[in-house]
């Protein structure tokens, strides 16, 4: 380069339609060669306003709305809404129900985890791996559909229960996905851990050290992949995580590959924790019995004055809370779902504030891919494993 | 830990705390605004408390309250030790013509979109962010949804047969 001439970068638009973005993320980029300078996210493409619409609907209607948030793993977002209106209540629900909520959401981890490993190798060049996953998904997305008749957006919490009572031939159903799935983690394994290029594509891209990770607010996976022990089951436990027996994974290295083990090893905790549960599932009501907040047993609406004035008035009233607010964190696949609540007395929500992971998780982007090659930004947004529908809401 | 958090307060900002509140086994501390800033850098290098996770910042709009008079908006900074495995609010209360707040991103990182998502839909401004840019919403649209008084009105769309007609406002 002669004397005078100005070095230049250039900007580069990735997304908002591109395939390795996982949805409608825009990331601006600053390039000097190959390397990214600057990186500057851009979000709000698929806002759709749910926490105003929470504002707007009686309390048990806002539960569908919490489906749309992270499409990959309803269950979590129905049972995260669900445990913060009960805390705002001030309601237990029956240990079946604990369990019962234990079991799917566990699942639920594993099948946002199998969407996560196809699409991140996908994105690094193992095409393979997405059909695998996907095929090891559908069990799980027809216990959904036996359990509350929808593949994906469930709704199948309740405020004090669930929505209906188990399928016969659930336990039956629940054995083939804990049966299939870890012959399909052997495959997974075999494909990936060791491969040369997945390892070369990972190993040392995106370090981020565990004082970041604290300070950027990374939860789930990510913090862990860090090597730190934060998580929401063991820290506070919800919905009697404390009678459950599991290991949380940690990694060393603070990189991408440690971040993929992470969850791997995941997967096969929440599996244990999903046997234990069938194994040590109670027999029992799976609605509290709380009038005036949980729908009366449908044969006594049909057949008794009184249950079907309360089926009635809690249908088109709904219930109103006392004063006051409250936050409940659950463990969701993705970090620490947090769903903050205020009520002012009204059948409706004061406020309904979703603690999105994926949001916070991506405003650390620019820190982990500056700095690195363009190709690292691919295996970076896939390793801190964003759904664009809960960053936006 | 409410115990020695009302230890911390009072022994090292008694002027700065307004009250406090306790609901479902949840605490929280108001405070005034001059002081969120050391009190925020306090309980983050406290080498006991440890306050290291700034997990979420939220507002609300007590617009209509019986509240009101302490300050239409609250801005809620729910904070974490790890240590601990505790949990408790910072609230602080603002009033409706002068939403402005110091912003907590020189401390945590997270504290940047956080406080740019509750600029963007709720209005209120951090001095001191260092890019106080619209987050979620579309940059023409002008308002901030989350306040109780923007209108919930329905908009016919525009097609080339009534382009030139002013907008029909449903409500």
């Amino acid at each position: 380069m002669s004397t005078g001439t100005k070095r230049r970068t250039m900007n580069l638009n990735m997304g908002p339609q591109h395939p390795a973005t996982h949805g409608v993320l825009r990331v601006e980029l600053e390039l000097d060669g190959e390397i990214v300078v600057k990186a500057t996210p851009h979000i709000g493409y698929l806002h759709t306003g749910i926490e105003k619409t929470a504002e707007s609907k009686l309390y048990y209607k806002v539960i569908p709305t919490t489906d749309r948030m992270d499409y990959l793993s309803p269950m979590s977002n129905n049972l995260g809404y669900c445990l913060a209106v009960e805390k705002l209540l001030g309601i237990e629900v029956p240990e079946k129900v604990q369990y019962v909520r234990v079991l799917l959401t566990e699942l639920t981890r594993v099948m946002s985890h199998l969407v996560w490993i196809g699409t991140h190798a996908m994105d690094i060049g193992a095409l393979t791996m997405v059909l695998y996953a996907f095929r090891e998904r559908e069990t799980i997305v027809d216990l959904y559909e036996a359990v509350s008749g929808q593949r994906m957006m469930s709704t199948y919490f309740r405020i004090g229960g669930l929505a209906y009572e188990l399928p016969k031939d659930f336990d039956q159903k629940v054995n083939v996905i804990l049966k299939r799935i870890p012959e399909g983690m052997k495959d997974y394994e075999r494909l990936l851990n060791d491969n040369k290029i997945f390892r070369k594509r990972t190993i040392g891209v995106g370090v981020i050290s565990p004082e970041d990770a604290i300070n950027c607010g990374f939860t789930g996976p990510c913090l862990r992949g860090s090597g730190v022990n934060y998580d929401v089951r063991k820290a506070n436990p919800y919905s009697g995580y404390e009678k459950f027996d599991f290991d949380v994974p940690l990694g060393k290295n603070c990189d991408t590959y440690d971040r993929f083990l992470v969850r791997v090893e995941e997967m096969r905790q929440s599996l244990r924790i999903a046997k234990q549960a069938l194994d040590g599932l109670p027999e029992g009501p799976y609605r509290a019995h709380v009038p005036g907040v949980v729908l009366p047993p449908k044969e006594d609406v049909l057949s008794k004055m009184e249950s079907l004035i309360f089926h009635f008035k809690l249908i088109t009233e709904g219930f109103k809370p006392p004063k006051g607010a409250v936050y409940q964190a659950i463990e969701a696949p993705k970090g620490e779902l947090g769903f903050f609540i205020s009520s002012d007395g009204s059948n409706k929500p004061h406020r309904m504030r979703v603690r999105p992971p994926s949001f916070v998780n991506l405003s650390a982007l620019p820190k982990l891919v500056e700095g690195r090659l363009i190709a690292d930004v691919v295996a970076c947004i896939g390793s801190i494993d964003i759904v664009l529908g809960e960053v936006d809401r | 830990m409410e115990e020695k958090l009302r230890e911390f307060f009072e022994s090292n900002f008694k002027d700065a705390l307004v009250r406090e509140d306790n609901f479902r086994g949840q605490q929280s501390f108001y405070i005034k605004r001059e002081h969120l800033v050391d009190v925020c850098q306090a309980l983050q290098t406290d080498t006991d408390l440890e306050f290291k996770f700034l997990s979420d910042i939220t507002s609300l709009d007590w617009l209509g309250d019986l509240y009101e008079k302490e300050g239409r908006f609250e801005v809620i900074y729910n904070l974490f030790s790890l240590k601990h495995k505790y949990r408790f609010f910072v609230k602080v209360r603002l009033p409706e013509d002068d939403p402005v707040i110091d912003s907590l991103t020189s401390l945590w990182m997270t504290a940047n979109w956080l406080e740019r998502e509750v600029n963007d839909l709720m209005g209120i401004e951090f001095t001191g962010h260092p890019d106080p840019r619209k987050i979620l919403t579309p940059d023409d649209l002008e308002g901030h949804p989350l306040r109780k008084d923007f209108p919930l009105t329905y908009e016919v769309p525009q097609f080339s047969f009534n382009k030139d007609e002013p907008p029909e406002v449903i409500l």
